[in-house]
């Protein structure tokens, strides 16, 4: 099912809040996981679990190393979506 | 010259408060901290209650914090958090400052909820906070961290033993030079039906359900069993020099510990409490102390029906008729049984006491056991003397370890 990158980003803004406690305000496109967000390797996994589960796709391990931004993940989880 | 050792800040959070002066005052009020639980699992137990803290983590730190840490680390950092604000959050070279944390079983509870995400969701349902949250070493690891600590992060293990041996290691690596503060002490957070469960197979659970603030009775004829409990105590040492330089708070001294082993068997106490007499005399000489210094006697007295006895023979052996000058307290009556956290806690109650020159009481002695012929504070907090005083804190554990720490006034 095709998702629109609104969406995806409106869902990752949840659970990267919930995950690392950050302000749901202050996650954009731009913003790097690790030095912006303090999502550290742990918890980029958990971020990853429950995107694949919210999102109904899959993320490879290959594949996370690439998501340095919020706005790479909102991309990857997009098209692997269509 | 030997380097001296010193209390400088202390912290808790236990079943009778949420901090050290709350816990305080509920300990010298005789109040209990055992409950019924209230999880549906307790009905699978022959035992319905345990002593939880009185305060839940949630509502000490973040939420964000908690879902990374195993409750005995989130236990650790409060009463870490307690004990450094209490030491007034000295400025220390870092490569000058330890942590010696320890636990009886780790983060129990991490490992079998993960257990149960790994049969409902497979591999993938297993968080990656897993192995830093169960390792026993997480609760030193996690203060070490906040602390930025670099001198040694450390967790000694030896079953309900741990706490108290804990803070004899930190007092170690001050005299040795290896650090000049050291934030010291024992959790435990193992209220679970599995820990529970094996415990109550052992017989070393008390099963009294019908009165269970009344469970814990340590020196009562009728005493069936141990308490669970939950919590943590910590004290911060620092070399005496040091805290004088800085204008720090002393509580009291660390003059001394005592170690030894019963080689007797895996759980049950040596009858004869030779191990317990060593520790104690080993304690004694270690602290440059005499069987008159002593005043006031924290005891591991678990309320076991064994337990109690061989301890207070043992006590009565080693100190000889100098042990009827002694107010010997059972706390455990109140907190119930810490396990890797006791001897920390208790060590916490010591400092209090000499402090305040007060001996916590000892509740639920209905009828003193015959058998134990030390005298026990009962009911009622008794003061201390005046002047110059000492005090023992008496842990062991299952694997017979015997640890005893020597507190004075300075």
């Amino acid at each position: 099912m095709a998702l629109s990158p609104a969406d995806v980003l409106a869902g990752l803004k949840e659970i990267v809040e919930e995950v690392a406690g950050v302000s749901a305000s202050t996650i954009e496109l731009d913003k790097n996981f690790t030095d912006d967000l303090e999502v550290d390797s742990l918890s980029m996994v958990e971020v990853v679990v429950a995107a694949e589960e919210r999102f109904g796709v899959k993320i490879p391990d290959e594949a996370v190393t690439d998501l340095v931004t919020v706005g790479d993940a909102v991309n990857f989880i997009v098209n692997a979506a269509k | 010259m030997t380097r001296r050792v010193v209390v400088t800040g202390l912290g808790a959070t236990t079943p009778l408060g949420a901090d050290v002066d709350s816990t305080w005052a509920a300990l010298i009020a005789g109040k209990s901290g055992v409950h019924l639980l209230t999880e549906e699992w307790r009905d699978l137990l022959p035992v319905h209650f345990a002593a939880r803290v009185h305060t839940e983590p949630a509502d000490q730190m973040e939420r964000v914090e908690m879902r990374r840490l195993d409750r005995s680390e989130q236990f650790a950092l409060v009463a870490s958090r307690e004990a450094w604000k209490d030491a007034g959050s000295p400025d220390v070279d870092k490569e000058r400052l330890g942590v010696v944390i320890a636990s009886g079983i780790g983060g129990v509870i991490t490992l079998l909820d993960q257990y149960d995400n790994l049969k409902e969701k497979g591999a993938r349902g297993v968080s990656p906070h897993t192995v830093p949250m169960l390792m026993p070493n997480g609760p030193a690891a996690n203060v070490g961290l906040e602390l930025q600590a670099k001198a040694g992060v450390h967790t000694p293990v030896s079953a309900c033993a741990s706490g108290a041996e804990a803070i004899g290691y930190a007092l170690e690596m001050i005299r040795t030079n290896r650090a000049d503060i050291i934030v010291s002490g024992g959790v435990e957070a193992a209220i679970h039906q599995l820990p529970m469960a094996g415990f109550a197979a052992m017989k070393a659970l008390s099963t009294r359900n019908d009165a269970p603030e009344r469970a814990s009775r340590p020196y009562d004829r009728d005493r069936d069993g141990f308490v669970l409990g939950e919590g943590g105590g910590i004290l911060i040492l620092e070399e005496y020099e040091h805290a004088k330089a800085r204008g720090a708070k002393i509580y009291c001294e660390l003059v001394g510990q005592g170690l030894s082993s019963d080689g007797y068997h895996i759980a049950a106490p040596d009858p004869d409490g030779a191990g317990v007499q060593r520790a104690i005399k080993f304690a004694l000489a270690n602290a440059n102390l005499s069987t008159k210094d002593i005043v006031h006697l924290n005891a591991h007295a678990t309320s076991t029906p064994a337990g109690d006895v061989a301890e207070a023979n043992a006590l009565r052996l080693a100190l000889g008729s100098d042990i009827d000058r002694v107010a010997v307290s059972a706390t455990k009556s109140m907190t119930g049984h810490l396990l890797g956290g006791a001897g920390a806690i208790e060590s916490v109650f010591i400092v209090k006491a000499l402090q305040e020159r007060l001996a916590p009481p000892t509740i639920n002695i209905e009828n003193l056991d015959p058998a134990v012929t030390v005298d026990v504070v009962r009911d009622k907090a008794r003061a201390l003397p005046a002047g110059q005083i000492a005090a023992l804190n008496d842990s062991f554990g299952f694997g017979g370890h015997n640890v005893v720490l020597a507190f004075a006034t300075l």
